[in-house]
C-alpha cells in the first residue's frame, strides 16, 4: 500500500499527470451527461462514427502540415454531427445506417490519406496511436487543458439550461413540435454540444474507446434508476469515478490509459447490473 | 364558437395526394371522430392540423383564441419511449414546456398544473413510477395528462385505445368523455367505429374508396358511408 501511495505522490509531481486527471474528469462528466440521450435516440455509436470523422480530418490536417489540427477537426466534426442529428426522429436514413456510412467512409479516406502523404516510417504505429489514444492524454499541453476546461464548462451550462427542452425533444419529438416548441433549434444545440464532447473525448481515450465512455455509464445507471434525472446524475458519478480509478490504476500498473478506463467502466456496468437484478428480486 | 376550420384541404406525401376536397369545422365542445381505412390519410390530417405538415392545398384556420401550440396532442407511442427511463411526473411536466418560453426550469404554477392533471386522470399515485414499467392503459393516461398540460381547449388524440385491452379501452373512453363534458373539444382518430358512434357528436369519414362524410353522428348513421361501416361493424359483433 505504501508503495502505491509513494508512486502516486511521485507521479503527482509531474504536470502531465495532473493535466490528464483534470481533463479526464471533465470529459467523463460531459460525455455521461449526453450518454442517455444518445443511447435513447439509437445514436449509441455516434461517438465511434464521429471519431472516425475526426480521424479522417486529422489525416488531412497532417497531410496539409497544419500545426494545430484542433482548429480543423472541431468544425468538421461539428458539421457532421449536425448533419446526422439535425433530422431527429423523422430522418430518411435512420441513425445507425447514417452513422455506419459516415464512419466507414471517413475511416477509409483518412487511412488512405495517411498512407499516401505521411513521411513517417511507422504508419501502423501512428494509426494505432490516433485510434486508441494510448499516449495522447499524457502529452496534453497547457493550452489544450484550458480549451478543454472552457468547452466542458460551456457544454455543462448549455445542458443544464436546456435540460427540460432536451428531455422533451428526446422523449417525444412530434408532441414537442406540436406544442409549439422550436424542436429544430434544440436538436441543433444538442448536435453541436455532442460534437464538441466527442472531439474533446478523442484526446482522452482515442477514437475507438469513445463509445464506451458514452454508453457504459448510462447503461449502468439505467439498470438501477427509473427517472431521467436520477439516471443522468448517477451516470455522471459512475463515469467520473471509473475514469479517476482507471487513470490511477494505469499509473500504478503501467497499463494503457484509455483501455484501463473502459475496463473500469465494464466492471462498473457489471456491478450495477447485479444491483439491478437484486433490486428486482426483492 | 368555431375553433377549427378546414377548407378544401388536399393532403399527401411527396406530391401524391392521399385525400382531397376535405372541408369541415369544429366548434368548441365538439367531440369529433375521424374514421376511415388504413392509409386513408387520418394521421396525415392530424399532422396538418398540428402544423407538423403543410397541406398541398387548402387552408386550416383556428379561431376562438386558439394559438399554434395550444393544442394538446396524444400521439401514438414511439419506439424510443419503450425503453426510456423517465418518471411519470417528468413526462407529464414536459407538457408544460410551451408555457416556459426561454425560462430553463418549470415554475410553481406549471408544476401545479401537472399535479392537477395527474390527479384528474387518477395517476397521481404513480408520479414517481417509471413510465416504461406501466401498463398500456396507464401509459396512455400519462400521455393524456401531458396533453392536458399543453392545452385548456382542445385535445387531438391519435388512436388512444390502440393496443389496450377492452377494460382499459373503455376506461380510457370514459375519461375522454369526462374531459369533453368539462368543456374541452376532442378530436380523435379511431378505428373503432362502434365506440365512435357511441361517444362522438360529429363524425368525419375519409378514404379514397368511400365517399367523404362530415356531419353529426345521427346524420352519419343515415348516410351511405355510415350504413356500410356501421353495418359491417354490426355483423362482426
Amino acid at each position: 500500500m505504501m508503495e502505491i501511495t509513494d508512486k502516486l505522490t511521485l507521479y503527482w509531481e509531474y504536470p502531465f499527470v495532473r493535466y490528464a486527471l483534470v481533463v479526464g474528469i471533465l470529459i467523463a462528466l460531459c460525455s455521461s451527461l449526453l450518454g442517455a440521450i444518445l443511447v435513447l435516440k439509437c445514436f449509441s455509436f455516434i461517438g465511434d462514427g464521429l471519431s472516425h470523422v475526426a480521424f479522417g480530418t486529422m489525416a488531412i490536417a497532417a497531410a496539409l502540415n497544419l500545426t494545430n489540427n484542433f482548429l480543423l477537426v472541431l468544425p468538421v466534426t461539428v458539421i457532421c454531427a449536425i448533419l446526422l442529428l439535425r433530422t431527429g426522429q423523422n430522418a430518411k436514413i435512420k441513425g445507425d445506417a447514417a452513422i455506419a456510412m459516415i464512419s466507414v467512409g471517413a475511416l477509409a479516406v483518412g487511412y488512405l490519406i495517411i498512407n499516401v502523404s505521411t513521411k513517417s516510417a511507422n504508419i501502423s504505429g501512428d494509426v494505432c496511436a490516433t485510434l486508441f489514444g494510448s499516449t495522447s492524454i499524457l502529452t496534453l499541453t497547457k493550452a489544450e487543458v484550458w480549451l478543454c476546461d472552457v468547452l466542458s464548462v460551456l457544454v455543462t451550462a448549455v445542458f443544464l439550461l436546456f435540460y427540460h427542452k432536451i428531455f422533451a425533444v428526446t422523449f417525444d419529438e412530434d408532441f414537442t413540435t406540436a406544442t409549439g416548441a422550436r424542436t429544430k433549434v434544440y436538436n441543433l444545440i444538442l448536435a453541436v454540444i455532442i460534437a464538441v464532447i466527442i472531439v474533446l473525448a478523442m484526446n482522452l481515450v482515442g477514437s475507438l474507446l469513445i463509445s464506451a465512455l458514452v454508453v457504459f455509464p448510462t447503461l449502468s445507471a439505467m439498470r438501477v434508476f427509473k427517472s431521467f434525472k436520477s439516471v443522468i446524475i448517477c451516470s455522471v458519478i459512475v463515469s467520473v469515478t471509473c475514469t479517476v480509478l482507471g487513470i490511477l490504476i494505469s499509473i500504478v500498473a503501467g497499463t494503457p490509459v484509455g483501455s484501463t478506463i473502459v475496463a473500469a467502466d465494464i466492471v462498473g456496468f457489471a456491478i450495477f447490473s447485479l444491483i439491478g437484478l437484486l433490486l428486482r428480486r426483492c | 364558437m368555431l375553433q377549427l376550420i378546414c377548407q378544401n384541404l388536399t393532403l399527401g406525401y411527396e406530391g401524391k395526394s392521399v385525400v382531397s376536397g376535405l372541408s369541415f369545422t369544429v366548434n368548441a365542445g365538439d367531440y369529433l371522430c375521424i374514421v376511415g381505412d388504413n392509409g386513408s390519410g387520418k394521421s396525415t390530417l392530424m399532422k396538418a392540423i398540428l402544423k407538423l405538415k403543410t397541406p398541398m392545398s387548402g387552408e386550416i384556420m383556428t379561431g376562438d383564441g386558439l394559438m399554434q401550440g395550444g393544442i394538446g396532442y396524444l400521439p401514438q407511442q414511439t419506439v424510443v419511449q419503450k425503453d426510456f427511463p423517465a418518471s411519470v411526473r417528468e413526462v407529464v411536466r414536459s407538457g408544460c414546456l410551451n408555457r416556459c418560453g426561454l425560462r430553463p426550469f418549470y415554475n410553481k404554477v406549471e408544476k401545479q398544473i401537472a399535479d392537477d392533471n395527474m390527479e384528474k386522470l387518477g395517476i397521481a399515485s404513480l408520479a414517481k413510477r417509471c413510465y416504461r414499467e406501466l401498463s398500456g392503459g396507464q401509459q396512455q393516461r400519462v400521455l393524456l395528462a401531458r396533453a392536458l398540460c399543453a392545452t385548456r381547449k382542445i385535445l387531438l388524440l391519435d388512436e388512444p385505445v390502440a393496443g389496450l385491452d377492452p377494460k382499459a379501452a373503455s376506461e380510457m373512453y370514459s375519461s375522454i368523455e369526462e374531459l369533453n363534458n368539462s368543456g374541452i373539444t376532442v378530436i380523435m382518430i379511431s378505428h373503432d367505429i362502434a365506440a365512435s358512434i357511441k361517444y362522438a357528436s360529429h363524425i368525419l369519414h375519409i378514404g379514397g374508396q368511400s365517399p367523404l362524410f362530415f356531419g353529426t353522428t345521427a346524420e352519419y348513421l343515415e348516410s351511405d358511408a355510415g350504413r356500410i361501416y356501421a353495418g359491417l361493424e354490426g355483423e362482426q359483433a
